[in-house]
């Protein structure tokens, strides 16, 4: 089969982006009410269950609500950036989803259609370089609030991206050496092909992903740039209405996007385990699902229910993800500022460059010793990674790293406390 | 009784954990996530159980024959912390005394029951209600016929199984 072409191939992909822009807007949408139910239960309530059956109307009702709510506009804010902020934070939160292959390859009677609304080359360093324009919309519109909550708020964002993109990178760099393509298309098969999703060979590596991910979306633990108990709101303090909103929307957005992303590079995009069956890549001019034993490619067998029933795993993969950041959100507290950036440099980032190295040798080794890429190769690097992990959480969970303000940070040096008593007057008949 | 002090020893840094304790964490809030049994009152459907001394809506009790049982004597207005009681009273021919005007201003009210107590003859009283919405203010000041139609169970100044407050 051929993949689809002229015409067929514009309305196609115009369906396509019709499509995922409506999904992500409705499980934007379903995401909000999934934190309040879910932060609801973990809490011992109910949460919103009144609009229509279990409360599932409750979005469509805030976005009403939202849209008739009066717009302020603070009387010494600049206008022009102040409404720019909102819109440069919900574009690139809406535009980075666009590169994530959520289905396996669609057969119509005019061709085959990818599903993935631009498959281009570059894959995950458009994620990378769109997801870091967000920021702009944060700095710019907590400047232009002219309050100085929201402009610490934004000067907190912009440290804060700054500082964990680094080790984002890093530990995509992990992959991107395992996968030897930036394309996630192609990372997608590559895991098909290694029989292994690569949060097993690259553990570590998903760790700090997932952690990153978590500080660049600006989610608790590290929601410094909004930390309501410090900062009002933060950087949208000023805000109100659809504004507001679209500040809403887009960290959503941002979650939902980071959340394919994980689920892509780490638990193997739309690939259904324990499966061949769903395997399918365009390959030389063919749609293969494998290669057979002398090297030669076996023709995939593409249907409907099978782009369905990838577009399903996909779906949960990635609920599980956003499950998660409200499952976190809703237990741990906020960090410090300073444990923020030190958590940040002192540890994300020298333990991913770290890691890069070893996980750099390790292929190398492997490629020499002339192992092909397949189960003994991810087996081989799961361990290595494995054992890197464990070093990584005994490190870590020893409090050598984040520690309360009054705790010493050794016990072989014990604290001494400055004598702050005033001498009182002496004592007569001392 | 003197204030109770629990000294809580910080652990030693070499033993504290942050992982295992946010395992533990995320543990506990996914137990309680899964657990059925909320704390919620799903208050229109679900009715808040009243204390007999609870104190809210006023009522006036009635004789069989619809008549109020105030005799206007004028000791609640008189007693009213909150001045929130009008009274005017009258005399008909059989020298009765009854109530012309008689309202209360139930924002001003402040819930105190103690019209309830000097009332002579046990006609005013506190009641066990609370929903007094309106979509109006000047619908907060009941008059007598509005006092008199109330037909919730008016207030026990005392517990009934704990009469004396033991």
């Amino acid at each position: 089969m051929e993949p689809i072409s002229g015409v067929p191939a514009v309305l196609a992909m115009l369906g396509k982006i019709v499509g995922i822009f409506t999904a992500v807007m409705i499980v934007v949408a379903y995401t909000t009410y999934a934190e309040r139910r879910v932060s609801a239960w973990i809490q011992d309530r109910h949460g919103p269950n009144r609009v229509g059956p279990f409360g599932l109307l409750q979005p469509i009702a805030d976005g009403i609500k939202n849209i008739l709510k009066e717009e302020t506009m603070p009387a010494t804010a600049n206008r022009f950036w102040f409404v720019l902020g909102p819109m440069l934070s919900i574009i690139p939160a809406l535009v980075a989803i666009a590169v994530v292959p959520f289905a396996a390859p669609l057969p119509t009677p005019w061709g085959v259609v990818d599903m993935v609304v631009a498959d281009v080359p570059i894959g995950v360093l458009w994620v990378l370089a769109i997801g870091s324009l967000g920021i702009y919309g944060i700095v710019i519109s907590g400047w232009a609030s002219n309050n100085k909550y929201a402009f610490l708020g934004a000067l907190r964002a912009s440290a804060q991206m700054v500082s964990y993109e680094v080790a984002l990178g890093l530990a995509l760099i992990a992959t991107l050496m395992l996968a030897g393509n930036v394309t996630l298309t192609e990372m997608v098969w590559q895991q098909q092909q290694l029989d292994w999703w690569y949060a097993f060979p690259l553990s570590l590596a998903f760790i700090l992903f997932v952690i990153s991910a978590f500080a660049e979306t600006n989610r608790l633990p590290f929601d410094m740039p909004e930390a309501e108990s410090e900062l009002v709101t933060g950087y949208h303090t000023e805000y109100s209405a659809m504004k507001f909103s679209m500040f809403f929307i887009a960290e959503y957005a941002h979650m939902m996007t980071a959340s394919a992303l994980m689920a892509t590079l780490f638990l193997g995009g739309w690939d259904i385990p324990f499966a061949t069956w769903d395997d399918a890549y365009y390959w030389q001019g063919q749609y293969i699902s494998g290669f057979d034993e002398a090297g030669a490619p076996i023709a995939a067998s593409l249907a409907a229910w099978k782009s369905l029933a990838t577009y399903a795993v996909f779906s949960l993969k990635t609920a599980f993800f956003l499950f998660l950041y409200i499952w976190v959100r809703w237990t741990l507290p906020r960090f410090r500022y300073d444990q923020v950036m030190t958590l940040g440099w002192k540890v994300m980032l020298p333990v991913s460059l770290a890691y890069v190295m070893v996980v750099a040798s390790t292929i190398l080794v492997l490629d020499y010793l002339e192992i092909p890429y397949g189960f003994v190769f991810g087996l081989v690097l799961t361990v290595v990674s494995g054992l890197c992990t464990l070093g990584f959480l005994f490190f870590l969970d020893r409090d050598r790293v984040i520690a309360g303000a009054a705790v010493p940070h050794r016990l072989d040096r014990p604290v001494r406390m400055p004598d702050t008593r005033v001498p009182g007057p002496a004592i007569r008949g001392d | 009784m003197g204030v109770q002090v629990k000294v809580i020893q910080r652990p030693e840094p070499g033993r504290t954990s942050y992982l295992r304790a946010a395992l533990k964490g995320m543990a506990l809030t996914f137990r309680h996530m899964v657990n059925p049994t909320k704390v919620t009152q799903q208050y229109p459907e679900e009715q808040t159980d009243l204390s007999p001394r609870w104190r809210g809506t006023h009522v006036m009790e009635t004789h069989a024959d619809g008549r109020p049982k105030c005799v206007a004597c004028g000791l609640c207005p008189t007693v009213c912390p909150a001045n929130c009681i009008r009274l005017v009273g009258g005399e008909d021919d059989n020298g009765n005394r009854y109530p012309i005007v008689y309202e209360i201003d139930e924002f001003r009210c402040i819930f105190c029951g103690m019209c309830q107590e000097v009332c002579p003859v046990e006609a005013i009283h506190v009641g066990q209600h609370f929903e007094n919405a309106e979509y109006s203010r000047d619908r907060f000041v009941y008059d007598l016929d509005r006092l008199m139609e109330q037909d919730h169970p008016s207030t026990l100044l005392w517990d009934p199984s704990d009469p004396r407050s033991e």
